[in-house]
């Protein structure tokens, strides 16, 4: 691994605090966005969001789309020279956007994430027609993929009723974790 | 052979027929799969992408109920959360002080001995990869198959310690037991979008384009899956994408349990074949015609 000056860049040390990754080690060599299946639809491609995020363009970062995109495909972490777990701050940039409670670009996914995971925290387990509804009120797309929902739900591929099997074990986990975090 | 097993959420909605064909083919290969008792959602992408603790607490409790169980494996046959439950052991033993907030949140040992395997890791070597081949009865010889692995079971390789990363080969190995000829092709583990299946399905449709494209032009009959995420987004939305790019596929998707179910002589009752948006009965046909 290529040594790389340290720069100090506070939001670069966020990074690390949440996920003990270390952006100065890229050195900008662009494999990351080379491999990524999502640039296309990004503005700025993984490369560069890093990029930034070692010269702290804190506004720039938090109001980019690149993150949200980012479907964790784990390509970049994967093929990165310098083994930068690039997949592991994406991560992390999405958790401190959504702690500043930052307006994000692609809002329906930060949604997607917050439903899900009350989904989960009610159920114990994915209770997918739920999801569904509470995305569609939340997201006000209501008519988006009615005929294939219906035709799922004939193939009995969608349950109607939720299973709580499971959901004390898991409640317990997520009000634990929410009383660490707000420490 | 003995297993805990953690069939993961989709396998009660999505995926019901990779969980009963993967417990079919199971009780003809002489595995024996226990449920674990009162499982939880591993948290998969939300979770991850919202809470370090909570990505690592959810499998890892999971786990703290296979150690309860007296079990010291695992089988996991979802990709993704394959991927969440080995991460999470690879972050516990990596990770000093999440080790300290974890054992501070679940009760108990959460067993990092534990080993986590992917049905394909177990079927893909011996002694059950030689089981295999002699249950095979029914002729697939004239089924052409690529293997689509997608993203998680093979990213990242020093977490996942599955095959190898850029071209695996588990699958077609376990295929070609059979009899099937798997044919090489460049989408092996591209990604098919995930879990924007709900959000971006723009992302979904594009992805799914290239991956079935990618197998219509090396000549496949069928894409054998591992995954509940890759089956819905290849089979569910093929006629919208089919739609939107017009084009013409038509491509049965198809568990590589289900392929091994068929081959072993059990019935598409049994493997819920008819369960598949995209139906693969008229390719089935044909080819046991030819046989
Ligand atoms: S592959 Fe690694 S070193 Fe290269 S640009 Fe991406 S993060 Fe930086
Ligand atoms: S993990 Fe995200 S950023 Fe990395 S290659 Fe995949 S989609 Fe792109």
């Amino acid at each position: 691994m290529v040594k790389v000056a340290p720069r100090f860049s506070e939001f670069a040390e966020a990074v690390k605090t949440i996920s003990g990754l270390d952006v100065n080690l890229c050195f900008q060599c662009a494999k990351c966005a080379s491999g990524c299946p999502v640039s296309y639809a990004m503005d700025y491609t993984p490369t560069q969001l890093i990029h930034a995020i070692q010269l702290g363009l804190t506004d720039l970062v938090m109001n980019s789309k690149t993150m949200w995109l980012c479907a964790s495909c784990q390509t970049c972490s994967t093929r990165c020279p310098q083994d930068v777990d690039l997949a592991g701050v994406m991560d992390a940039v999405r958790i401190i956007a959504q702690r500043k409670k930052i307006k994000a670009k692609i809002p329906e996914v930060p949604i997607f994430y917050r439903s899900s995971l009350r989904n989960i925290a009610l159920f114990g387990r994915m209770y997918e027609l739920g999801l569904i509804a509470t995305l569609k009120l939340l997201t006000r797309s209501f008519t988006k993929d009615m005929g294939l929902g219906l035709r799922m739900l004939r193939k009995g591929k969608l349950n109607i009723f939720p299973s709580f099997k499971g959901a004390l074990a898991a409640r317990r986990i997520f009000s634990q974790v929410k009383a660490r975090e707000k420490r | 052979m003995k297993y805990a097993y953690y069939p993961g959420c989709s396998s009660h909605s999505t995926a019901k027929e990779y969980d009963h064909s993967l417990r079919a083919v199971c009780s003809r290969l002489g595995i024996e799969l226990v449920e674990i008792k009162d499982w939880f959602c591993c948290g998969s992408t939300p979770a991850h992408s919202v809470s370090r603790l909570l990505a690592s607490a959810l499998p890892l409790g999971n786990l703290a109920i296979v150690q309860k169980m007296g079990f010291k494996e695992v089988v996991v046959p979802c990709a993704s959360c394959f991927s969440r439950f080995k991460t999470a052991l690879h972050d516990l033993q990596n990770e000093p002080r999440l080790r300290e907030e974890i054992g501070q949140i679940i009760e108990g040992n959460w067993g990092d001995d534990i080993t986590v395997y992917h049905p394909l890791q177990i079927f893909s070597e011996e002694p059950q990869l030689g089981k295999i081949s002699s249950l095979a009865k029914q002729g697939l010889a004239g089924l052409k198959v690529v293997c689509y692995y997608g993203c998680l079971l093979t990213r990242p390789p020093k977490v996942t310690e599955f095959d190898t990363c850029e071209y695996p080969e588990s699958m077609d190995r376990v295929l070609r037991a059979l009899g099937i000829a798997t044919l090489d092709w460049s989408y092996k583990t591209d990604c098919c979008g995930a879990a924007f299946a709900l959000t971006r399905t723009d992302i979904v449709l594009k992805l799914s384009h290239d991956i079935l494209e990618g197998a219509k032009s090396v000549g496949a009959d069928a894409i054998a899956v591992a995954c509940p995420l890759c089956h819905t987004n290849l089979d569910t939305r093929q006629e919208e994408i089919e739609k939107t790019y017009g084009a013409d596929y038509k491509l049965p998707i198809l568990y590589f349990t289900q392929l091994m179910g068929i081959s072993f002589g059990l019935s598409s009752q049994e493997l819920l074949l008819e369960k598949h948006l995209v139906s693969p009965q008229r390719k089935l046909e044909e080819v046991k015609q030819h046989a």
